[in-house]
């Protein structure tokens, strides 16, 4: 027996999501008296991984998240999970998550709690508590499979420190059948921005109130100073002003960063569906009876055209 | 072509959430159910097709006769036939294995399904079906193109986005993108009225469902507290804040 945590990386290198995902494998393998493996695919650095309680990790080296299909993530995912016997299988609940997850569910037979928030309050029956509609309320789900996957909703459960004890680091390669292969990747294109939305810790949003797409260079500026994830209101991404991938909201992106700064967002009900995981909402706005503020904890009622350069020199002035 | 596209019913998006029965249960007290806004994206989607070259639309939905309306506006929106499985829709696992069980004989040549739902997020049963039917699974879809043997498609993955090519049939779990939300359609009058001509078929479930997940409780997020205002001309005391109280910066 074991627990499996499948630890994703870009382009080779590890997120926090991916120590995240370790993190919470490692409590439920004390709880139960199991080993942690990690298993990755086509790290640069496996070893990086150590000191974070995987007694052992596995490298796929020759597949690469990136070039891979699910396909072919999810069948060597399974043959891992099988060799080693793994009870409680730990993902992160990105969108390569969330596709390979109910694929090897549905392969192994087993349970799937997927947005997970919380670490589990039982390990058998497994007991979790994950995120549902939209944020508005927590459903805790009781699996009555012995073999479960728990899908962690990325930036909701937090990290452990790093120590000082070795892994066993596995690198091996694997045969891939091309044959099998119903889907052909033709291309892969990164976003504009530096920081994935998914795993930025903080994130800067702004809506119809920036009036226009220039004017997009001080959320920029901003984030670049917090070293943050942009994002934008649905009016904003339907008129083409930001790429549609920086839409958060009902039918974007949810998010739960560390702190969530909405620039000229009035807050409808349907941007709070994508947001309102956030641990901290500064909003930013002149009307004062905006609707965001209800759901803020800080808030600014003032011209954004005034406001944020204020905040990008106070913010300049505390970083150095 | 032979479309079939996996309807959800949800509370609508204004829909106050709340829980009765000791939170065991969710209040479906003046709730307005409506169709799943991923699913209607993919629909809309289906819709496109049959207008731009021959197709039926099958929509199917698991659940009880409550569903009965968000299945007629499908059709008063332009699908074809409709179908319920009357099964109370207790879980993913649950709703998967009836749509699979339904699948296995019909040959279509794509299935459609919101990425999805808008209550339990669970997004799990458009993959389970694609596993258990062994179909190419695109999730996340955002484009698609049919070129004569093959599906081109566009996807949203982790910090970008994928096209790939897939072969018929194929299992798409599409969001907005794959129409724009302008392109959803309001059921016209005559849509309404041909809706009522055309065959909504309901069939009970007979393959044996395993009950493999539980809703054990509901619970609601903490409320957040009051929001301090800060005034434009003092940003510092917001910076301070962020530092020193939320521990953010």
């Amino acid at each position: 027996m074991s627990v499996l945590a499948i630890i994703e990386n870009w382009e080779g290198e590890f997120k926090k999501t991916s120590f995240e995902t370790l993190h919470y494998g490692k409590k439920i393998s004390n709880e139960i008296g199991e080993e942690l493996i990690a298993l990755t695919f086509g790290a640069n650095n496996p070893e990086s991984l150590e000191g974070h309680g995987a007694s052992k990790i596995i490298n796929i080296s020759n597949i690469k998240f990136e070039t891979a299909t699910n396909n072919t993530l999810s069948k060597i995912s399974a043959e891992f999970i099988s060799k080693n016997e793994a009870s409680h299988i730990i993902m992160s609940n990105t969108i390569t998550g969330k596709t390979i997850a109910p694929l090897l569910t549905s392969n192994l037979n087993c349970g799937l709690l997927s947005n997970a928030i919380e670490h589990p309050t039982n390990n058998s029956p497994l007991t979790v508590k994950c995120k549902g509609f939209s944020s508005k309320a927590h459903i805790t789900y009781e699996s009555q499979k012995q073999q479960n996957i728990i899908s962690i909703l990325p930036n909701s459960i937090g990290l452990s420190e790093k120590n000082n004890e070795k892994s066993e680091v596995v690198n091996i390669d694997r045969e891939i059948n091309m044959l099998d292969e119903k889907v052909k990747i033709l291309h892969r294109q990164k976003a504009n921005e530096k920081i994935s939305l998914a795993d930025a810790e903080i994130v800067i949003s702004a809506g119809r109130g920036l009036k226009d797409p220039k004017n997009w260079s001080m959320v920029e500026e901003l984030a670049e100073i917090l070293n943050a994830g942009t994002a934008c209101s649905k009016p904003v991404s339907d008129m083409g002003w930001r790429p549609h991938s920086e839409h958060v909201g009902q039918t974007g992106l949810a998010i739960n960063p560390d702190l969530y700064i909405a620039i000229g967002i009035s807050g409808a009900i349907q941007h709070l569906a994508g947001v309102n995981g956030s641990k901290n909402i500064v909003v930013i706005n002149t009307d004062p009876e905006a609707p965001f503020f209800k759901a803020a904890n800080y808030g600014i009622v003032g011209d954004a055209f005034v406001v944020v350069p204020k905040l990008i020199t106070a913010l300049q002035n505390f970083k150095n | 072509m032979n479309i079939l596209v996996c309807i959800s019913s949800v509370p609508d998006t204004t829909s106050p959430i709340n829980f009765t029965n000791n939170n065991q249960s969710f209040d479906k007290n003046g709730i307005t159910f409506i169709i799943n806004p991923y699913d209607e994206f993919c629909l809309t989607k289906a819709i496109f097709i049959k207008e731009s070259q021959s197709a039926t639309i099958t929509v199917l939905n698991v659940g009880n006769n409550t569903n009965d309306s968000v299945l007629r506006k499908a059709l008063a929106i332009g699908a074809d036939n409709a179908v319920r499985i009357n099964q109370e829709s207790v879980n993913s696992e649950i709703v998967a294995e009836c749509i699979v069980e339904y699948c296995q004989d019909k040959n279509f040549d794509i299935i459609f399904c919101g990425r999805e739902s808008i209550d339990y997020n669970g997004g799990k049963v458009p993959g389970f079906i694609a596993e258990k039917l062994n179909l190419p699974f695109i999730n996340g879809c955002v484009g698609m193109n049919i070129k004569n043997e093959v599906i081109e498609l566009k996807r949203e993955i982790d910090n970008g986005h994928e096209v790939c090519e897939s072969s018929f049939p194929a299992l798409i779990a599409g969001q907005k993108g794959l129409v724009e939300e302008k392109d959803l359609r309001i059921p016209s009058m005559r849509g309404i009225m041909s809706a009522r001509t055309k065959s909504l078929e309901v069939i009970e479930p007979t393959a044996t469902l395993e009950n493999r997940i539980k809703i054990i409780h509901y619970d609601k997020p903490i409320q957040r507290s009051e929001c301090k205002m800060i005034n434009e001309d003092n940003v510092e005391e917001l910076v301070d804040l962020l530092n020193n109280e939320a521990k953010v910066i």
